[in-house]
């Protein structure tokens, strides 16, 4: 096995990444014994097995994936979903908490379009359109806190090696964080405050994701904001 | 400063010294500047300066297809829009599309087909929008050069990037690039897009008058033109996304936090 | 015909987030509820156009080029030269752009930039005749939009300025039958400088230069354009809901101070 493209760098769509006997993993194709990537991405190599992490693109949704999503139709046995993929999401009427049967009439009134509902990927293949559902701890609507919504290819980022970024930031702004697959990060803080800063520290993983030390950076940038705060506060008090 | 139009037709294109009016020799390109991801609420987008060629090209998609008729079930389908501003060129053009935008759109599609990874994304829609801001002379070849990019920085799939570049016959000799008014002027005009790892040529069309030795030559020319293109597509994808230090993490668990 | 338009599902937790800030009197992106976002303003990109300019209004984006050609008079105006306006929503600049004809958004713009260009008399027509009746300028002003995060006519109308302010017109003289250029050129002569300014009504909060994500949310939206004498040339009110009398004083003359700064800000980079 010859690998022609460095590992844990940046390849580009077309770039030759490898040569020989290889497994194919994500975002690669071969022609004969030729490997090369198929998007703008980080080469990674993992035992015998050749893929590429793609550093843009919408969400791709996988069964088990936990998701925000908007409510933007209503049909007669469930809700249409945004879930920011390329597909609408279904949102069926029997995986959402509540009375089932004939009681259940009128199903505006657990959902109306506009509402943001954390859900999980049940199913999706390529015939069908994904399949969510409602049920399960913590899921169903969401009717407060802040919604910020970043690019999914950046989520394992802030969530951070074993969870590391995202405790980081839970403890250092005080805030509950809930984080989809999709891209969509639900902040409730004790403050408006609090929230503000975790959604400014949320855009900043997403901005410079890929640099080193961000960690200490966001810590700081928090630290510096509570400063801030607290002058603000002795000044109006 | 602003120039007025020059609607006078040149002496002479190619001069004593073998250079062409704006001081090329006849195997140069024009000078090329790209950029990647500068649109805000587009997925993927890319600007190209080629010579006073201006283009913007943004990429939508993978999304739903609207209207859900013109959906394939097997793959995505892939849109394309060319379109020139009322000021790109010396004669103001009225903003409603016409023929020569329609057939543009279909070729420059044409040429991307070939890469992108439909195969991926049955039911949906890619739409790759180019507005050419400024115009003269190859612009569909800068189109579908800054489209490729656009289609990439939209993290679509695709097998590698195209790259494209025309050539022509001013004064009886094959001439890279051609300006816009060598191609009005000149004997022949003949745009190509490569997709350089596969050596697939996507795009080809010609005007004119050429003979098949002449053809050839101007093929070669074009498509080491377009190598020299692919390259700097590349290096711009890449410096935009690179400064890569820390690993990519793996994908954990998220907490439901209820 | 004009209906409804299919909104975008408002995302309902998002709203109530930009409500509740604009009602403590803050706004999402930290600004003040007059200030504007961040202008840059950049002429002469399209050298084959008389005039152009860019501008980013936060992330909109807006790009005008002005065009002068020889034309017809319309038959009723034999001694005036021809203004014309349009703005195009292209698809690329949003999700929410379609492909086709000017929409009734694309061609309210169009007609909101040309009222202010051309009730503030910015362009004295009668300058434009060559020769009466038969031979005058034309001017086109072609608006392009390339981003949209919100307030396009503000944009726009600074853009269109800003690009007139730039442009350069060939001097033409009458030889016969024939209109030939003389040689050489000079600036299109600007007597004012109109320059729209935007509100957005967010619950019972007027707010100035609206995002996107507040244009979603308001229930109004009004647009002053101010002349460079202080005084108004063009208003449009927008929205589904409506303004009271105090709202509407209230907002001519914040109209007038921000029209002040941001024409100084059109005026410098036209310079340039």
């Amino acid at each position: 096995m010859v690998l022609v493209a460095e590992p844990k760098q940046v390849v580009a769509p077309g770039e030759l990444l490898a040569e020989g006997d290889h497994l194919l993993g994500d975002n690669a194709y071969k022609i004969g014994t030729q490997i090369y990537s198929a998007c703008i991405g980080i080469l990674e190599i993992d035992g015998n097995r050749v893929f590429v992490v793609p550093l843009k693109g919408g969400y791709f949704p996988r069964a088990g994936d936990l998701v925000g999503g908007r409510i933007v139709d209503i049909g007669l046995s469930g809700w249409s979903v945004d879930i920011r993929a390329p597909y609408e999401a279904m949102l069926p009427a029997s995986e959402t908490p509540g009375p089932r049967g004939p009681r259940r009439r009128d199903l505006s009134s657990s959902f109306e379009v506009g509402d943001m509902v954390l859900a999980e990927v049940l199913d999706f293949d390529r015939t069908r359109d994904p399949l969510l559902t409602a049920k399960g701890p913590g899921l169903g609507k969401v009717s407060t806190g802040r919604v910020v919504e970043i690019s999914a290819a950046k989520i394992p980022r802030l969530i951070g090696r074993k969870g590391s970024m995202i405790s980081m930031l839970k403890q250092e702004t005080r805030c509950q964080i809930t984080v989809g697959q999709n891209g969509v990060v639900l902040v409730w803080g004790k403050s408006p405050e609090d929230e503000r800063v975790a959604v400014e520290a949320i855009y900043m993983v997403e901005r410079e994701a890929h640099t080193r030390g961000l960690t200490d950076r966001i810590r700081e940038m928090i630290s510096k904001s509570r400063i801030v705060e607290q002058v603000a506060g002795t000044q109006t008090a | 400063m602003n120039k007025l139009p020059e609607p006078r037709q040149p002496e002479k294109l190619i001069d004593e010294k073998g250079l062409r009016i704006d001081g090329r020799r006849l195997d140069q390109l024009r000078p090329l500047k790209l950029e990647v991801g500068l649109l805000d609420k587009a997925d993927g987008s890319a600007y190209i300066e080629q010579g006073k060629n201006k283009i913007l090209v943004a990429v939508y998609g993978p999304r739903e297809a609207h209207p859900k008729h013109i959906a394939m079930p097997e793959r995505a389908v892939i849109r394309c829009r060319y379109h020139m501003a009322p000021f790109s060129v010396d004669e103001r053009k009225s903003p409603a599309p016409s023929r020569r935008e329609m057939e543009l759109s279909k070729v420059i599609r044409e040429s991307l087909e070939p890469v992108v990874l439909t195969d991926l994304y049955p039911r949906t829609t890619i739409d790759v929008f180019i507005e050419v801001l400024q115009s003269d002379g190859g612009s569909r070849c800068a189109g579908i050069t800054a489209a490729s990019l656009a289609l990439a920085d939209a993290g679509i799939p695709m097998k590698e990037l195209v790259a494209a570049c025309a050539v022509g016959k001013i004064q009886g000799k094959m001439a890279l690039d051609l300006s816009d008014a060598e191609d009005k002027y000149g004997d022949a005009d003949l745009p190509v897009a490569l997709v350089p790892n596969m050596g697939l040529v996507t795009l080809l069309q010609m005007d004119g008058n050429l003979t098949t030795a002449e053809f050839e030559q101007g093929l070669s020319m074009a498509m080491e033109a377009c190598k020299t293109i692919h390259t700097m597509q590349r290096e711009t994808l890449k410096k935009k996304y690179a400064t890569i230090k820390d690993t990519v993490e793996e994908r954990e668990e998220p907490e439901i936090v209820a | 015909m004009s209906a409804t338009p299919q909104l975008p599902p408002v995302a309902k937790l998002e709203q109530k987030t930009v409500v509740d800030l604009v009602t403590k009197g803050k706004r999402i992106d930290e600004r003040g509820l007059e200030s504007y976002r961040p202008i840059q303003i950049q002429v002469g990109l399209i050298e084959k156009a008389n005039g152009s300019a860019q501008v980013f209004l936060g992330k909109s984006k807006v790009l005008a080029g002005i065009k002068v050609e020889i034309g017809e008079p319309f038959p009723d105006t034999p001694e005036e030269g021809v203004l014309t306006v349009n703005a195009e929503l292209v698809p690329l600049a949003s999700p929410s752009f379609e492909m086709g004809p000017p929409s009734e958004a694309a061609i309210e713009l169009s007609r909101v930039v040309d009222r202010g260009i051309r009730e503030s008399k910015a362009i004295d027509l009668k300058s434009l005749v060559i020769q009466k009746g038969k031979k005058v300028q034309v001017v086109y002003v072609d608006v392009y939009v390339l981003d949209h995060d919100g307030n396009l006519i503000d944009a726009a109308s600074m853009a269109a300025l800003a690009a007139l302010a730039n442009s350069k017109v060939a001097k033409m003289e009458v030889k016969g039958d024939e209109v030939i250029e003389k040689g050489g050129h000079h600036q299109l002569p600007l007597n004012n400088h109109p320059v729209a300014v935007t509100f957005a009504k967010i619950d019972k909060t007027i707010v100035v230069d609206p995002s996107l994500e507040e244009e979603q949310v308001m229930s109004a939206r009004l647009t002053v354009t101010i002349d460079k004498n202080g005084h108004l040339c063009a208003m449009q009110k927008g929205g589904l809901y409506g303004f009271t009398p105090d709202e509407l004083k209230k907002a001519v003359h914040l109209a007038v101070v921000k029209a002040a700064e941001n024409r100084a800000k059109i005026l410098a980079a036209a310079k340039g």
